[in-house]
């Protein structure tokens, strides 16, 4: 089979204790059957490990922080993409989501593909309001009830029996057994990440993570269950195995299918002890850090994507390897002082230069 | 009484279900009666296998081979 060439931007460099997806999804694609790919790195920080792995990105290029606006970085990647012709972009933070949704029609346009959740899609599936969005697409979710200050915190308590899980806008979530517990979370998490703050009821029973494709059009292209087996300090899972549950891949069909949703995403889930039912907890409008155990397990999600974007025809994909495992490991790498010099200096390193014919 | 279909056993007794993602090590009699377990076999012909095979008391026998179905059950390796 002839592969096709193909120069493909991704962002989520960060292979660090707090990993991005980047780096799984550059190895997904370097290990496809039908694509034969240049990666050009975005990085929004120097020392993001991705920059330095060997046999990952040819190209790195600095980008803009979301912060500084979508013109801003739909202007430097009009530059990016005056050097290396992109093809296709793939984003992998949710915080860049917004600027890369907003200029999606402009990328087009440029001729450079995306394949992302629209708009509506991201805004939905936003913490705050999962009730909404469980009660509009009628999935599952525990109860849940947003508060900006102590007041309405209090208020909001006295609805809930305990305990109660306390998750701030962004990241993070503890368990409060008690009213002052709960206090307490909640000033720890409104002074890091702001407000509001999400209180969500307790659900006892086992949490499982999935990473699923649609296609934009309500099909489910493929979707990897799996049980994380090793949590660190922080909360990161450090290693886990994939597991064959239909229930749980029932509720990504779900998900999909009434959202209609576009590109990767994660759902956390839960499973009741008592009853069985599974509960959708959250969703990541990206794939998840631990993507590449679905490639090694059969479905090479990001592959998928990329091809689903260029518009070709992608059968959906059912079947995958349950017990196989992923674990993570630090490594130190040694390098040069050149390429953090270059990239620091410049802004663009060149890792494998484009050979001209 | 029937051992989950997502329940794969090892011949070194490491257990995995597939459904869970939980994983167990037993010795070599916990994985006999796992296998009789897939096999179908009853409480009762698990129960005479086990006086065959092994110098124990019956009422030993059955308290024990109660006691391991009782934490398969716990584990939710036995179909409901």
């Amino acid at each position: 089979m002839k592969k096709i060439p193909l120069t493909i931007a991704v962002t989520g460099l960060n292979n660090s204790d707090n990993p991005g997806p980047g780096i799984p999804v550059i190895r997904s694609l370097r290990e496809s059957r039908h694509l034969a790919v240049r990666i050009i790195g975005l990085s929004y920080e120097n020392l993001e490990p991705g920059v330095y792995m060997d046999g990952m990105v040819d190209m790195v290029y600095a980008i803009p922080y979301p912060s500084l606006g979508h013109e801003t970085l739909l202007s430097r990647l009009a530059y990016i993409h005056e050097q290396e012709q992109l093809d296709l972009i793939i984003p992998n933070f949710d915080a860049e989501l917004f600027s890369f949704i907003k200029i999606s029609d402009r990328l087009t346009r440029m001729g450079i593909r995306t394949l992302l959740p629209t708009q509506e899609q991201f805004d939905a599936r936003l913490k705050g309001k999962l009730v909404e969005f469980g009660e509009r697409f009628h999935i599952d979710v525990p109860k849940s009830l947003t508060v900006f200050n102590t007041d309405e915190l209090a208020q909001a308590l006295s609805e809930f029996s305990y305990p109660v899980v306390v998750k701030g806008k962004f990241y993070e979530a503890y368990v409060a057994q008690t009213a002052e517990q709960a206090h307490g979370y909640f000033h720890k998490l409104a002074t890091k990440w702001g407000t509001p703050i999400i209180l969500q009821q307790f659900i006892k029973g086992q949490e499982y993570n999935i990473t699923a494709l649609g296609d934009g059009k309500g099909r489910l292209m493929g979707a990897v269950a799996m049980r994380k087996t090793y949590i660190t300090a922080t909360g990161k899972g450090w290693a886990g195995v994939s597991i064959d549950d239909e229930n749980l891949l029932d509720m990504a069909r779900e998900v999909v299918t009434q959202t209609r949703w576009g590109g990767g995403l994660e759902l956390e889930l839960m499973k009741e002890d008592s009853s069985g039912n599974v509960y959708l907890i959250e969703i990541n409008p990206r794939f998840p850090a631990w993507v590449y155990l679905a490639t090694a397990c059969g479905q090479n999600h990001p592959e998928m994507l990329v091809r689903l974007a260029l518009g070709q025809d992608v059968d959906p994909q059912q079947d995958y390897e349950a017990g196989k495992m992923f674990v993570r490991y630090s490594w130190d790498m040694i390098c040069d002082l050149s390429r953090f010099q270059e990239i620091a200096t410049t802004g663009e390193v060149a890792i494998r230069p484009l050979e001209l014919a | 009484m029937k051992l989950k279909k997502s329940v794969a056993i090892s011949e070194n007794g490491f257990v995995f279900n597939a459904s869970r993602g939980d994983s167990f090590s037993t010795n070599p009699t916990g994985t006999q009666i796992l296998n009789w377990l897939r096999e179908g076999q009853t409480d009762t012909e698990m129960k005479a296998l086990l006086l065959e095979k092994y110098e124990i008391d019956e009422a030993t026998c059955e308290k024990d081979l109660y006691d391991f179905i009782k934490m398969l059950n716990q584990q939710n390796l036995i179909e409901a």
